[in-house]
């Protein structure tokens, strides 16, 4: 196998930015700067990274209530970002989606969902304009464990195989249904349910980015291909609660649980630790991305506070096309 | 009134609404439809017969049996650069979409402070007197016409259905189509043959009068024309006004025929509870209040469950008799 220095060290820097937002995130909202609701993505950073470093910038994405990873893989810049969590008008929706709705049609960012599952049928559906089109692009779906529960999901796979949709449905297992382990929630086997449509799943350590990449890889290929739509099943973990007001996490889940995920699995420390040990980098220059994208996030966050906010005529725009 | 010269031209409500949408596929290669057996069966209301046969099986696309998934799969592929025309048998089914509609269709272009948008259509039905009983038979325009980011359209004639039709799909935002099914094969009127479209949101007067107002929707337009007909017997002069969109609604047509008349009868298919016919009265209340000498009255079906039997059925519809007694009351012929 051949390795690509600058591409697993471009993919380091997603993850550090993703980790760097989401931290800053964290900040403005427990220092009551930052309104409404907060989904933190860390912990699970492989994934958004993993996938989309495979899809070209036309691809399309569906994100979920915790999407700020995926907008930000697939290359939403972090000062827009923060104008939308911020509520202002430079953000990507004016300020009228906020952090559970980004959307950026030009990084085929076709927005995040506050429903769980919600956009299921929507990513089926720009993968069935692809087909129908001819434009190449394949749709990747993002959700949770918990959206394994919505019907809607189900009849959105069985669409796409009968007609092989270019969509890919990538399951971020982080074990937790908000405050519901997934074991009280989901009978069976979570792979064996998309296979029951004959969709190709394959089952990752969503903390390795480098499997999650070259699974999805395969995957995106394949669906580009006309192969047919795949489920890609990525276990993973939330290192802070369902939302940041989540603090008293202890009667689901247990602060060894937690620390042992944080410290054996986090896929920053994964990912430098096999850049070190093969001379891609060292510790100075992973220090420095690290440095560098909290430089830039701390200089967002401050250019989204300062930023003005919507006017109030916009409250009744864009009601209607 | 908009009165189409068709040269003698009559098409039943059904034919209309197929000639529209034909008329736009073959427009548009960007419209599809898709939905429940409407390519070889043409619908259970056999309403898009002979489409399939045109514009072949990837443009009129029969979907499993799974509302939620179709029709929020038109929503992604609406935004994504195709017009679907999305199929939803009954009406009653709308309890099953209702997500893909109210959560995602309305609001993405709005979510997105403009960037997308969701050029769709639905159409589906509405109406009882079928005899299909509580599921099958509800008029649920309210539920659409609720919540913002969506149109909705309940045309009463076929000239009226096919020109709002064809402005549904060309529309950029969604847009909710509510068809009577009793009317696809009953109501047969005037259309022409000259390409023509209907703008939405405006109202149509299907009959002038100057002593009283019934504002009435869909099939409900032909209790009003009968009504008025009735009143016309006495020496009272009813104008009927349709509003054929509920959003967006023409309310300065609604409020100028009630400043007229002095008086109004608001009469819908849909529940009276919460619903339609309060919206217009309070339009109406509101708008006119100056010039009304009688309080604005309302008629909407009975607050229960449809039932089956043909004997309860037909007291839940508003009905003729009921919306003339109100309209003599009103008018002080007591």
């Amino acid at each position: 196998m051949t390795i690509d220095r600058e591409h697993w060290l471009h993919i380091y820097e997603q993850m550090a930015r993703i980790r760097a937002f989401e931290e800053q995130v964290n900040e403005l909202y427990t220092g009551a700067k930052m309104p409404g609701l907060a989904h933190l993505y860390i912990g699970e950073e492989g994934i958004a990274v993993g996938v989309c470093e495979t899809l070209r910038r036309d691809d399309y994405i569906t994100s979920t209530h915790r999407g700020h990873g995926h907008c930000l893989a697939k290359g939403a810049s972090v000062d827009k970002m923060f104008c939308e969590l911020l509520g202002k008008a430079p953000g990507y929706c004016r300020g009228k989606g906020g952090s559970m709705h980004i959307a950026d049609q030009d990084t085929g960012n076709l927005g995040a969902n506050a429903i769980v599952g919600g956009s299921a049928a929507i990513a089926t559906g720009a993968a069935f304009s692809s087909k129908r089109l001819g434009n190449g692009r394949v749709a990747v779906c993002f959700f949770g464990e918990g959206a394994l529960g919505q019907g809607v999901l189900y009849e959105s796979m069985n669409m796409a195989q009968l007609w092989k949709l270019p969509v890919l449905y990538v399951c971020e297992n982080n074990l937790y249904n908000e405050y519901t382990h997934h074991s009280e929630t989901t009978a069976g086997s979570m792979k064996a349910r998309a296979e029951a449509f004959g969709l190709l799943a394959v089952e990752v350590d969503g903390q390795n980015v480098r499997e999650v990449f070259e699974a999805a890889q395969r995957l995106v290929e394949r669906a580009r291909r006309g192969a047919g739509p795949a489920f890609l099943l990525c276990h993973t973990y939330r290192y802070h609660g369902h939302h940041v007001g989540d603090i008293n996490r202890a009667y689901y889940r247990s602060k060894d649980e937690e620390q042992e995920w944080k410290t054996q699995r986090d896929p920053l420390k994964l990912l430098s630790a096999w850049m070190i040990e093969h001379q891609l980098a060292d510790t100075g220059l992973i220090e420095q991305i690290e440095k560098d994208v909290t430089a830039e996030v701390s200089a967002a966050a401050a250019y989204a506070l300062n930023a003005p906010f919507p006017a109030p005529d916009e409250v009744n725009q864009h009601v209607f096309a | 009134m908009s009165s189409p010269k068709a040269n003698g031209r009559e098409l039943t409500f059904g034919d209309a609404i197929k000639e529209a949408l034909a008329e736009e596929l073959r427009r548009d290669p960007r419209v599809f439809m898709l939905g429940e057996d409407i390519a070889e069966a043409g619908t259970t209301f056999k309403v898009l017969n002979g489409l399939v046969e045109e514009f072949g099986p990837e443009r009129v696309l029969d979907t499993p049996i799974s509302e939620p998934g179709f029709t929020g799969l038109a929503v992604g592929a609406a935004m994504t650069g195709l017009r679907p025309v999305v199929d939803i048998m009954f009406g009653d089914f709308s309890g099953l979409i209702m997500d893909q509609m109210m959560n995602q269709a309305a609001k993405i272009h709005y979510m997105s402070g403009g960037k997308l948008k969701v050029p769709m259509v639905l159409r589906t039905t509405m109406g009882a007197g079928r005899r299909s009983a509580a599921q099958h038979s509800q008029s649920l325009h309210a539920w659409y016409s609720h919540i913002p980011g969506l149109k909705v359209v309940v045309p009463s004639t076929p000239y009226d259905a096919k020109g709002l039709m064809k402005s549904a799909i060309r529309d950029d935002s969604p847009v909710v189509v509510l068809e009577d099914k009793m009317m696809y094969k009953t109501v047969k009127g005037p259309v022409p043959v000259e390409e023509y479209t209907i703008p939405l949101g405006v109202a149509d007067i299907k009959r002038e009068g100057t002593d009283i107002t019934l504002v009435a929707t869909s099939s409900m337009v032909y209790v009003a024309l009968e009504v008025a007909s009735l009143l016309a017997e006495i020496g009272l002069s009813a104008e009927v006004v349709d509003p054929r969109t509920m959003t967006p609604l023409d309310k300065p047509t609604l409020i100028e025929s009630a400043k007229k008349t002095s008086r109004a009868i608001i009469i819908d298919e849909g529940y009276e509870q919460y619903g339609v016919t309060a919206e217009l009265a309070s339009v109406i209340a509101d708008g006119a209040f100056y010039y009304l000498d009688a309080p604005v009255k309302r008629i909407g079906a009975m607050n229960v469950p449809i039932p089956f039997s043909p004997a309860l059925e037909d007291l839940t519809i508003p009905n003729a008799k009921q919306v003339f007694e109100m309209a003599k009351m009103l008018c002080g012929r007591m």
